[in-house]
């Protein structure tokens, strides 16, 4: 086996901003896919592909002349791609129907990152719907490549390949394509033809196998995650002088909360996760954490239908087992995409459950009335709105604050304005981005569905530009110094993005944000944020 | 490459009725026959891909929202941009297929100083030449119904008399065959001259531009210049609506080829990029409420998968759970 690529560092942002958009001459047919260094990951070890039971494991490497497919791997994807025509509409329609006006093309981070033609959504989709024309349409099989068809070779394969694991999914191209054409569609099924040959990447599945095994992605066990929990506590204890007792596993609460691994894993996810504690906490909420349904993201969405529903399984059947009222779900981003649009279809009805209500206010959140699960955001706007919570956004004043909606959430979900209103409760200097780079034409981190690897880090330096140059346009301007969101996944490489093109500011989710603001009953007088760090005016008495 | 060739099949397609019916005399087979055939393909093609597409389910409920969901009362949210319910779905999806909202919304993205600032800015050229092209053949196509209808419809004839209300020449001149050639000529423009959109064009996107263009060029020389009799004219195409067709004599061929160019379009369209009329109706991200968690979705084809249980769980993990006081429950 060839060695996988070393993680090679990008090269300097100057020099990375260099960036031809001008296409090749020759037809893209006729230009091979070359594996650049910093562009790709790591193809998966055979362990994770047998501990959930997928076919083919065996150690590979993109870089391998033989990627060791089986020899009818041709077969395979013909007659998967043929199911997925025949089982999915939107996949059907979207690999006719494009008249390849180029709307989509200037929309992709990828493509704005890379200048690489094939990074063009429309491109992107005609390497498969060229296989599509030669295969599966009367036009292709009698005119070949003047009906844009071509043959399905193993070249073609790799280039899917390539290809399909830079796109991260945002459907930022839906939103301007005049037909709602969703890239992510075609990724998604593109994917799923990779994991019928085994052709997953390591940094997608193993978090799959780990959150199949153990209840999340991090591959936390049990004790771990009361452990890494304590700590949180502890440090909570230290600059609120409150003692919390969450429970874990606990039957007839009334809530189970769900949130990313990540939360509970490393800064400043782990802020985040200090926000939440504190806020439950502050309201006397009869809730509990769940060591088995650990895990609200879900890697499987990036490897297929079957096994995202195989991981979203655990949500529900805990909440039943638990007999608890409803869910609430912390700030993720493909998380809400999976919860608000699929949970239900998969692995409902979740009729064991009840519509939800906020126990604090009594806001029956009837948008939820089916899936019966609440975003955080909604819950606690609810709270702030009906005054529930004491807040002083002083304490917030050494931040100024930008805010980036998550893809998912704003295009696969429209939760917009909850995150601002609590932002906007929480702290006194709040600025936006630039109109076309946030809401529902908000710009990716370039890390999303499973990119966010250290092998790939070019391209996702590369991907996560137009969204750090819209965050350096409003540190210049205004002088942001922190980045907040609701995806965990943004919290881990927006940091490594700013690192990179902004260095000067940092991420934050917006409840740790609401946890520095929130003035607890019986708290001491605070002297630092949840990061340990002095808040305005108790910088001198620190030292 | 794709331009010329499909250029070169359109004026193939040109010289064939022109020798078809000039040379050969085949009135019969460029008059009717071809022309039922496209028509009976256009027809038959067009309802075979829809029920095609219809027969693949919509597993999933995916919207792309473009505003705020419907969430708390209290907050405003977007009903046409992130529709709650069939009403906001019809407005929605009114907006895309009348005045292609999406299409309004299209950016340019630009680097400046050197890489340093990404801006962008807004490009509604596309948009307008869109919403030309499509507009003005969709009134050209309801003008046309007076070559099929007798008596012909009021609003045929009140149609007739705004497109032509500058009143310039005889016969007036009409604004939408003009505009139609504008705008196909810009789309082919773009297209040919935009690195990035020629890079991704295929001879599939030039054949329809240039066969427009053809119709649309041979009708303006056909009605300003050429002039056919139009008496005859309406003979034989309401001879076609009305299934007694007849071949009067003495009409141009130059109507012959615009007839060709017509039935070669329709027969075409079924299989090709321009079903997207049909498509954009059935599209799940744009076609569907935003209301996935208020009401459920099902799939179909939803099976029963291998899942990790609770059980398990606990096997794996009893001792370790036991240990940081997790209650189990088999002790």
């Amino acid at each position: 086996m060839a060695k996988p690529t070393k993680p090679t560092k990008p090269p300097k942002p100057e020099e990375l901003v260099k960036i031809d958009y001008n296409p090749p001459e020759k037809p893209w047919m006729e230009v091979p896919v070359e594996f650049k260094p910093g562009t790709f990951c790591y193809g998966t070890r055979p362990k994770y592909l047998e501990e959930v039971g997928f076919p083919n494991p065996r150690e590979w490497s993109p870089l391998d002349e033989d990627w060791k497919l089986p020899a009818d791997w041709k077969d395979t994807v013909l007659d998967g791609l043929g199911e997925r025509l025949k089982k999915n509409r939107a996949f059907h329609l979207f690999m006719d129907i494009c008249v390849r006006c180029g709307a989509c093309a200037d929309k992709c981070h990828f493509f704005i990152g890379s200048g690489d033609p094939k990074n063009m959504p429309v491109l992107r989709a005609e390497l498969m719907r060229s296989v599509y024309r030669k295969y599966f349409s009367t036009g292709g099989k009698l005119f070949g490549s003047l009906a844009g068809a071509r043959e399905l070779t193993f070249d073609v394969f790799k280039e899917w390949w390539y290809y399909f694991y830079q796109c991260t999914e945002c459907r930022r191209c839906s939103v301007f394509c005049p037909y709602g054409i969703d890239t992510a569609e075609i990724t998604m099924m593109a994917r799923e033809l990779f994991n019928l040959l085994g052709c997953n990447t390591d940094w997608i599945a193993g978090p799959v196998a780990n959150c199949y095994r153990k209840g999340n992605h991090l591959g936390l066990e049990p004790h771990t995650i009361t452990s890494n929990i304590e700590f949180m506590l502890d440090d909570i204890e230290e600059i609120t002088g409150i003692k919390i007792e969450p429970t874990f596993n606990r039957k007839g609460a009334e809530i189970l909360f769900v949130t990313p691994s990540g939360d509970l894993f490393g800064d400043p996810g782990t802020y985040t996760c200090m926000g939440y504690l504190m806020l439950f906490h502050e309201l006397g909420l009869d809730y509990t954490w769940s060591t088995y349904a650990s895990e609200g993201g879900n890697f499987g969405f990036f490897t297929s239908m079957e096994m995202a529903k195989r991981l979203n399984y655990k949500i529900y059947a805990e909440a039943k087992r638990l007999g608890v009222k409803w869910i609430l779900g912390g700030e993720c981003g493909h998380m809400w995409r999976v919860v608000h649009q699929y949970m239900d279809t998969w692995n409902g009805p979740a009729d064991f459950l009840e519509e939800p209500v906020s126990p604090i206010t009594g806001t029956k959140f009837e948008n939820a009335k089916t899936t019966k699960m609440v975003h955080i955001a909604e819950f606690t706007a609810d709270l702030i709105k009906h005054g529930k919570l004491k807040l002083d956004p002083s304490r917030n004043d050494h931040l100024k604050v930008t805010y980036h909606d998550s893809c998912n959430t704003s295009r696969g979900m429209g939760i917009l304005e909850e995150p601002r209103y609590i932002i906007n409760n929480s702290c006194n200097h709040f600025h936006e981005m630039p109109e076309d780079t946030i809401r529902e034409k908000t710009f990716c981190c370039g890390s999303g569905t499973g990119l966010n690897a250290g092998e790939n880090m070019e391209l996702r330096m590369r991907g996560g530009l137009p969204r750090a140059n819209a965050v350096k346009h409003v540190r210049d301007k205004h002088g942001v110094n922190m980045l907040a969101n609701i995806c965990a996944i943004d919290r881990a490489t927006l940091s490594a993005l700013m690192q990179y093109w902004v260095p000067d500011v940092e991420v934050s989710g917006i409840h740790e944000l609401l946890g520095n603001a929130l003035v607890m009953k019986g708290e001491k007088e605070r002297e630092t944020d949840l990061r340990l760090e002095p808040l305005p005016g108790k910088e001198e008495e620190d030292v | 490459m794709g331009a010329l060739l499909s250029f070169f099949v359109v004026i193939v397609l040109v010289l064939l009725a022109l020798a078809g019916v000039k040379g050969a005399g085949l009135y019969v087979l460029f008059g009717t026959i071809i022309p039922y055939a496209a028509f009976a393909t256009f027809i038959l093609g067009v309802i075979l891909r829809v029920i095609k597409w219809s027969r693949s389910p919509v597993p999933f409920h995916i919207p792309t929202t473009c505003g705020q969901e419907k969430s708390l009362p209290w907050i405003k949210y977007s009903k046409l941009e992130s529709p709650a319910g069939t009403m906001g779905v019809i407005g929605r999806m009114a907006l895309e297929v009348l005045l292609f909202r999406s299409l309004f919304r299209n950016l340019k993205s630009e680097q400046r100083d050197d890489g340093a600032k990404l801006v962008y800015g807004s490009n509604k050229w596309l948009w307008l030449g869109g919403i030309a092209f499509h507009w003005s053949m969709l009134i050209v196509i309801i003008r046309h119904l007076r070559f099929f209808t007798h008596p012909v419809p009021f609003f045929v004839n009140i149609i007739d008399s705004l497109d032509g209300f500058l009143q310039i020449g005889a016969p007036h001149l009409m604004i939408t065959g003009v505009v139609l050639l504008l705008a196909v000529t810009y789309l082919f423009l773009r297209r040919a001259f935009i690195p990035q959109v020629r890079y991704i064009s295929l001879p599939a996107d030039y054949l329809p531009l240039f066969l427009i263009m053809g119709i649309a060029t041979s009708g303006i020389l056909m009605r300003y210049f050429l002039k056919v009799d139009i008496i005859h004219v309406k003979e034989l195409t309401l001879g076609l609506a009305t299934l007694n067709p007849k071949i009067p004599a003495g009409i141009g061929v130059i109507f012959y080829i615009h007839l060709f160019l017509i039935s070669t379009l329709f027969a075409y369209f079924p299989f090709s990029k321009l079903m997207h009329m049909g498509g954009v109706f059935l599209s799940p991200t744009r076609n569907l409420a935003n209301n996935s968690r208020m009401k459920r979705h099902v799939n179909p084809w939803n099976y029963p998968v291998k899942v990790h249980t609770y059980e398990e769980y606990e096997d794996q993990f009893r001792e370790k759970m036991k240990d940081a006081g997790i209650p189990v429950e088999k002790e």
